[in-house]
Protein backbone atom coordinates (compact mmCIF):
# COMPACT_ATOMS: atom_id res chain seq x y z
CA UNK A 1 0.00 0.00 0.00
CA UNK A 2 1.29 3.41 -0.98
CA UNK A 3 0.64 6.60 0.94
CA UNK A 4 1.56 10.27 0.59
CA UNK A 5 1.83 12.89 3.31
CA UNK A 6 1.66 16.52 2.18
CA UNK A 7 4.01 18.94 3.90
CA UNK A 8 2.95 22.59 3.99
CA UNK A 9 5.09 25.40 5.42
CA UNK A 10 4.25 25.13 9.12
CA UNK A 11 3.16 21.48 9.14
CA UNK A 12 4.66 19.78 12.21
CA UNK A 13 2.97 16.38 12.46
CA UNK A 14 4.03 15.30 8.97
CA UNK A 15 7.03 13.25 10.13
CA UNK A 16 5.07 11.63 12.98
CA UNK A 17 2.52 10.57 10.38
CA UNK A 18 5.34 9.24 8.17
CA UNK A 19 6.66 7.14 11.09
CA UNK A 20 3.18 5.82 11.87
CA UNK A 21 2.30 4.91 8.28
CA UNK A 22 5.62 3.12 7.75
CA UNK A 23 5.28 1.23 11.05
CA UNK A 24 2.04 -0.34 9.84
CA UNK A 25 3.29 -1.25 6.38
CA UNK A 26 2.63 1.72 4.11
CA UNK A 27 5.26 2.76 1.60
CA UNK A 28 5.06 6.45 2.35
CA UNK A 29 6.28 9.45 0.37
CA UNK A 30 6.52 13.02 1.61
CA UNK A 31 5.12 15.51 -0.88
CA UNK A 32 5.94 19.24 -0.85
CA UNK A 33 3.05 21.71 -1.08
CA UNK A 34 4.54 23.41 -4.12
CA UNK A 35 4.63 20.21 -6.20
CA UNK A 36 1.88 19.90 -8.76
CA UNK A 37 1.17 16.15 -8.71
CA UNK A 38 0.79 13.64 -5.91
CA UNK A 39 2.47 10.27 -6.60
CA UNK A 40 0.25 7.22 -7.13
CA UNK A 41 -1.26 6.59 -3.69
CA UNK A 42 -3.82 4.42 -1.91
CA UNK A 43 -4.02 7.00 0.88
CA UNK A 44 -3.20 10.71 1.04
CA UNK A 45 -2.81 12.46 4.39
CA UNK A 46 -2.97 16.17 5.23
CA UNK A 47 -1.05 16.31 8.53
CA UNK A 48 -1.43 18.46 11.62
CA UNK A 49 0.48 21.63 12.36
CA UNK A 50 0.12 25.33 11.71
CA UNK A 51 0.23 25.63 7.92
CA UNK A 52 1.01 29.20 6.81
CA UNK A 53 1.07 30.24 10.47
CA UNK A 54 -2.72 29.86 10.69
CA UNK A 55 -2.98 33.21 8.85
CA UNK A 56 -6.45 34.50 7.91
CA UNK A 57 -8.26 31.31 9.02
CA UNK A 58 -6.62 28.00 9.93
CA UNK A 59 -6.08 25.97 6.78
CA UNK A 60 -7.35 28.66 4.40
CA UNK A 61 -4.01 29.37 2.69
CA UNK A 62 -2.99 25.70 2.50
CA UNK A 63 -6.32 24.83 0.89
CA UNK A 64 -5.33 27.03 -2.07
CA UNK A 65 -1.73 25.81 -2.44
CA UNK A 66 -0.43 24.27 -5.66
CA UNK A 67 -0.55 20.58 -4.64
CA UNK A 68 -4.18 20.85 -3.50
CA UNK A 69 -5.58 20.78 -7.06
CA UNK A 70 -4.15 17.30 -7.48
CA UNK A 71 -5.29 16.28 -3.95
CA UNK A 72 -8.85 17.52 -4.63
CA UNK A 73 -8.97 15.65 -7.95
CA UNK A 74 -7.74 12.53 -6.18
CA UNK A 75 -10.53 12.81 -3.57
CA UNK A 76 -13.20 13.63 -6.13
CA UNK A 77 -12.33 10.49 -8.06
CA UNK A 78 -12.80 8.35 -4.92
CA UNK A 79 -9.25 8.38 -3.47
CA UNK A 80 -8.83 7.93 0.28
CA UNK A 81 -7.94 11.31 1.79
CA UNK A 82 -7.50 11.88 5.51
CA UNK A 83 -6.94 15.22 7.26
CA UNK A 84 -5.78 15.26 10.88
CA UNK A 85 -6.10 18.39 13.04
CA UNK A 86 -4.78 21.21 10.80
CA UNK A 87 -5.38 18.74 7.95
CA UNK A 88 -9.06 18.68 8.97
CA UNK A 89 -9.08 22.50 8.98
CA UNK A 90 -7.61 22.42 5.44
CA UNK A 91 -10.29 19.94 4.35
CA UNK A 92 -13.16 22.15 5.52
CA UNK A 93 -11.57 25.12 3.73
CA UNK A 94 -11.47 23.15 0.46
CA UNK A 95 -15.16 22.34 0.89
CA UNK A 96 -14.46 18.58 0.55
CA UNK A 97 -16.16 18.11 3.93
CA UNK A 98 -18.93 20.41 5.19
CA UNK A 99 -18.76 22.90 8.07
CA UNK A 100 -15.96 24.92 9.69
CA UNK A 101 -13.70 24.71 12.73
CA UNK A 102 -14.06 27.69 15.02
CA UNK A 103 -11.94 28.81 17.96
CA UNK A 104 -12.41 26.54 20.99
CA UNK A 105 -15.38 27.58 23.08
CA UNK A 106 -13.35 28.46 26.19
CA UNK A 107 -10.54 30.15 24.19
CA UNK A 108 -7.91 27.69 25.42
CA UNK A 109 -5.37 25.73 23.43
CA UNK A 110 -6.30 22.17 24.44
CA UNK A 111 -3.60 19.51 24.63
CA UNK A 112 -4.74 16.28 26.27
CA UNK A 113 -5.97 12.74 25.75
CA UNK A 114 -9.66 12.33 24.97
CA UNK A 115 -12.01 9.45 24.26
CA UNK A 116 -13.88 9.28 20.99
CA UNK A 117 -16.63 6.93 19.89
CA UNK A 118 -16.93 5.68 16.34
CA UNK A 119 -20.27 6.77 14.97
CA UNK A 120 -20.21 5.02 11.60
CA UNK A 121 -18.35 1.80 10.78
CA UNK A 122 -19.73 1.35 7.28
CA UNK A 123 -16.64 2.77 5.56
CA UNK A 124 -13.06 1.88 4.68
CA UNK A 125 -11.65 3.77 7.67
CA UNK A 126 -13.47 1.97 10.46
CA UNK A 127 -15.05 -1.23 9.16
CA UNK A 128 -13.95 -4.43 10.95
CA UNK A 129 -12.59 -2.48 13.89
CA UNK A 130 -13.49 -4.12 17.21
CA UNK A 131 -13.28 -1.20 19.60
CA UNK A 132 -16.08 1.32 19.74
CA UNK A 133 -14.20 3.78 21.94
CA UNK A 134 -10.66 5.03 21.35
CA UNK A 135 -8.32 7.04 23.49
CA UNK A 136 -6.54 9.55 21.26
CA UNK A 137 -4.65 12.80 21.69
CA UNK A 138 -5.88 16.27 20.76
CA UNK A 139 -3.83 19.47 20.52
CA UNK A 140 -5.64 22.42 18.98
CA UNK A 141 -6.92 25.95 19.35
CA UNK A 142 -9.55 25.81 16.60
CA UNK A 143 -11.38 22.49 16.84
CA UNK A 144 -14.87 23.71 17.61
CA UNK A 145 -16.84 22.09 14.80
CA UNK A 146 -19.70 24.22 13.49
CA UNK A 147 -22.11 23.94 10.60
CA UNK A 148 -25.49 25.38 9.67
CA UNK A 149 -28.70 23.65 10.79
CA UNK A 150 -29.34 22.51 7.22
CA UNK A 151 -25.82 21.10 6.92
CA UNK A 152 -26.19 19.29 10.25
CA UNK A 153 -29.42 17.68 9.09
CA UNK A 154 -27.72 16.63 5.88
CA UNK A 155 -24.62 15.14 7.54
CA UNK A 156 -26.78 13.27 10.05
CA UNK A 157 -29.02 11.89 7.29
CA UNK A 158 -26.00 10.82 5.24
CA UNK A 159 -24.27 9.29 8.30
CA UNK A 160 -21.28 11.58 7.77
CA UNK A 161 -20.40 11.96 11.45
CA UNK A 162 -17.33 9.75 11.91
CA UNK A 163 -16.40 10.13 15.59
CA UNK A 164 -17.74 11.96 18.64
CA UNK A 165 -16.12 13.00 21.93
CA UNK A 166 -17.25 10.78 24.80
CA UNK A 167 -16.10 9.35 28.13
CA UNK A 168 -14.15 6.10 28.49
CA UNK A 169 -17.37 4.09 28.41
CA UNK A 170 -18.58 5.72 25.22
CA UNK A 171 -21.11 8.01 26.88
CA UNK A 172 -21.63 11.11 24.74
CA UNK A 173 -22.41 14.14 26.93
CA UNK A 174 -21.65 17.86 26.77
CA UNK A 175 -19.27 17.50 29.74
CA UNK A 176 -16.96 15.30 27.60
CA UNK A 177 -16.92 17.86 24.79
CA UNK A 178 -13.53 19.60 25.06
CA UNK A 179 -14.02 22.44 22.59
CA UNK A 180 -17.71 23.21 22.10
CA UNK A 181 -18.22 21.24 18.86
CA UNK A 182 -21.80 20.78 17.72
CA UNK A 183 -23.08 17.34 18.80
CA UNK A 184 -19.61 16.48 20.22
CA UNK A 185 -18.35 16.02 16.66
CA UNK A 186 -14.62 15.16 16.52
CA UNK A 187 -14.49 13.98 12.91
CA UNK A 188 -16.62 13.84 9.78
CA UNK A 189 -16.68 12.22 6.35
CA UNK A 190 -17.66 13.55 2.97
CA UNK A 191 -20.85 12.10 1.51
CA UNK A 192 -19.00 9.21 -0.18
CA UNK A 193 -16.95 8.39 3.00
CA UNK A 194 -13.59 8.39 1.18
CA UNK A 195 -12.59 11.71 2.79
CA UNK A 196 -12.17 11.82 6.58
CA UNK A 197 -11.31 14.87 8.65
CA UNK A 198 -10.73 14.59 12.40
CA UNK A 199 -9.17 16.63 15.20
CA UNK A 200 -7.61 13.76 17.24
CA UNK A 201 -4.14 12.48 16.30
CA UNK A 202 -4.01 8.68 15.82
CA UNK A 203 -0.31 8.98 14.87
CA UNK A 204 0.48 10.01 18.45
CA UNK A 205 -0.89 6.75 19.86
CA UNK A 206 1.22 4.08 18.23
CA UNK A 207 3.64 3.17 20.97
CA UNK A 208 2.60 1.80 24.37
CA UNK A 209 5.82 2.95 26.02
CA UNK A 210 5.32 6.54 24.86
CA UNK A 211 1.57 7.05 24.87
CA UNK A 212 -0.90 4.35 23.96
CA UNK A 213 -1.85 1.83 21.31
CA UNK A 214 -5.29 2.96 20.15
CA UNK A 215 -3.77 4.68 17.12
CA UNK A 216 -2.11 1.36 16.21
CA UNK A 217 -5.54 -0.29 16.10
CA UNK A 218 -6.70 2.40 13.70
CA UNK A 219 -3.73 2.16 11.30
CA UNK A 220 -3.61 -1.66 11.37
CA UNK A 221 -7.28 -1.83 10.54
CA UNK A 222 -6.97 0.84 7.84
CA UNK A 223 -4.17 -0.90 5.93
CA UNK A 224 -6.03 -4.23 6.11
CA UNK A 225 -9.18 -2.59 4.78
CA UNK A 226 -7.23 -1.05 1.90
CA UNK A 227 -5.60 -4.34 0.83
CA UNK B 1 -7.83 52.08 -6.40
CA UNK B 2 -8.08 51.31 -2.69
CA UNK B 3 -10.94 49.15 -1.51
CA UNK B 4 -11.89 48.49 2.09
CA UNK B 5 -13.71 45.34 3.08
CA UNK B 6 -14.98 44.15 6.42
CA UNK B 7 -15.71 40.57 7.32
CA UNK B 8 -18.10 39.88 10.16
CA UNK B 9 -19.36 36.71 11.80
CA UNK B 10 -22.92 35.75 10.95
CA UNK B 11 -25.57 36.37 13.57
CA UNK B 12 -25.93 32.79 14.85
CA UNK B 13 -22.21 32.03 15.10
CA UNK B 14 -20.74 32.03 18.59
CA UNK B 15 -18.00 34.65 19.03
CA UNK B 16 -16.12 33.77 22.23
CA UNK B 17 -13.50 36.48 21.64
CA UNK B 18 -16.19 39.13 21.31
CA UNK B 19 -17.74 37.87 24.51
CA UNK B 20 -14.47 38.10 26.46
CA UNK B 21 -13.88 41.64 25.11
CA UNK B 22 -17.37 42.60 26.25
CA UNK B 23 -16.75 41.17 29.73
CA UNK B 24 -13.42 43.00 29.97
CA UNK B 25 -14.98 46.30 28.87
CA UNK B 26 -17.69 45.71 31.42
CA UNK B 27 -15.05 45.11 34.11
CA UNK B 28 -13.36 48.40 33.12
CA UNK B 29 -16.54 50.24 33.86
CA UNK B 30 -17.96 50.54 30.35
CA UNK B 31 -21.43 49.38 31.20
CA UNK B 32 -24.60 49.22 29.11
CA UNK B 33 -22.91 47.07 26.44
CA UNK B 34 -25.34 44.58 24.96
CA UNK B 35 -22.92 42.68 22.76
CA UNK B 36 -19.45 42.88 21.14
CA UNK B 37 -18.75 41.04 17.89
CA UNK B 38 -15.21 40.89 16.50
CA UNK B 39 -14.48 41.00 12.77
CA UNK B 40 -11.72 41.55 10.20
CA UNK B 41 -10.81 44.55 8.07
CA UNK B 42 -8.87 44.53 4.79
CA UNK B 43 -7.48 47.37 2.66
CA UNK B 44 -6.76 46.18 -0.84
CA UNK B 45 -4.83 48.36 -3.21
CA UNK B 46 -5.22 47.32 -6.83
CA UNK B 47 -4.34 48.50 -10.32
CA UNK B 48 -7.85 48.87 -11.62
CA UNK B 49 -9.47 52.10 -12.70
CA UNK B 50 -13.00 50.82 -13.29
CA UNK B 51 -14.89 50.85 -10.00
CA UNK B 52 -17.37 48.20 -11.05
CA UNK B 53 -14.72 45.75 -12.22
CA UNK B 54 -12.72 46.34 -9.03
CA UNK B 55 -15.73 45.66 -6.84
CA UNK B 56 -16.51 42.50 -8.75
CA UNK B 57 -12.95 41.25 -8.32
CA UNK B 58 -13.05 42.00 -4.60
CA UNK B 59 -16.33 40.11 -4.25
CA UNK B 60 -14.72 37.15 -5.94
CA UNK B 61 -11.76 37.35 -3.55
CA UNK B 62 -14.13 37.46 -0.57
CA UNK B 63 -16.06 34.43 -1.76
CA UNK B 64 -12.96 32.37 -2.59
CA UNK B 65 -10.53 33.28 0.18
CA UNK B 66 -11.09 36.26 2.45
CA UNK B 67 -14.37 35.07 3.99
CA UNK B 68 -15.72 31.64 4.81
CA UNK B 69 -19.35 32.02 3.84
CA UNK B 70 -20.50 29.26 6.21
CA UNK B 71 -19.82 31.56 9.15
CA UNK B 72 -18.93 34.99 7.78
CA UNK B 73 -20.41 37.85 5.75
CA UNK B 74 -18.39 40.39 3.80
CA UNK B 75 -19.15 44.00 2.98
CA UNK B 76 -17.28 46.50 0.79
CA UNK B 77 -17.36 49.65 2.86
CA UNK B 78 -15.23 52.05 0.84
CA UNK B 79 -13.81 52.48 -2.68
CA UNK B 80 -11.31 55.26 -3.35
Amino acid sequence: MKSSVITFPGSNCDRDMDVALKKFGFKNKMVWHNDSEIPKSDLVVLPGGFSYGDYLRCGSMASKSKIMKSVINFANSGGMLMGICNGFQILVETGLVPGVLLRNKYLEFICKNVFVKINNKKNTYFKNINNKVFELHIAHNEGNYFCTKDQLKEIENNEQIAIKYCDKNGKIEEEFNPNGSIKNIAGIFNKEKNVLGMMPHPERMIDSSLSGEDGSLFFNNLINNLK
Amino acid sequence: MKISVIITLKKDVLDPQGKVIQQTLDGMGFDNINEVRQGKYFEINMNEKDKKIAEKKIEDMCKKLLANLVIENYRIIDVQ
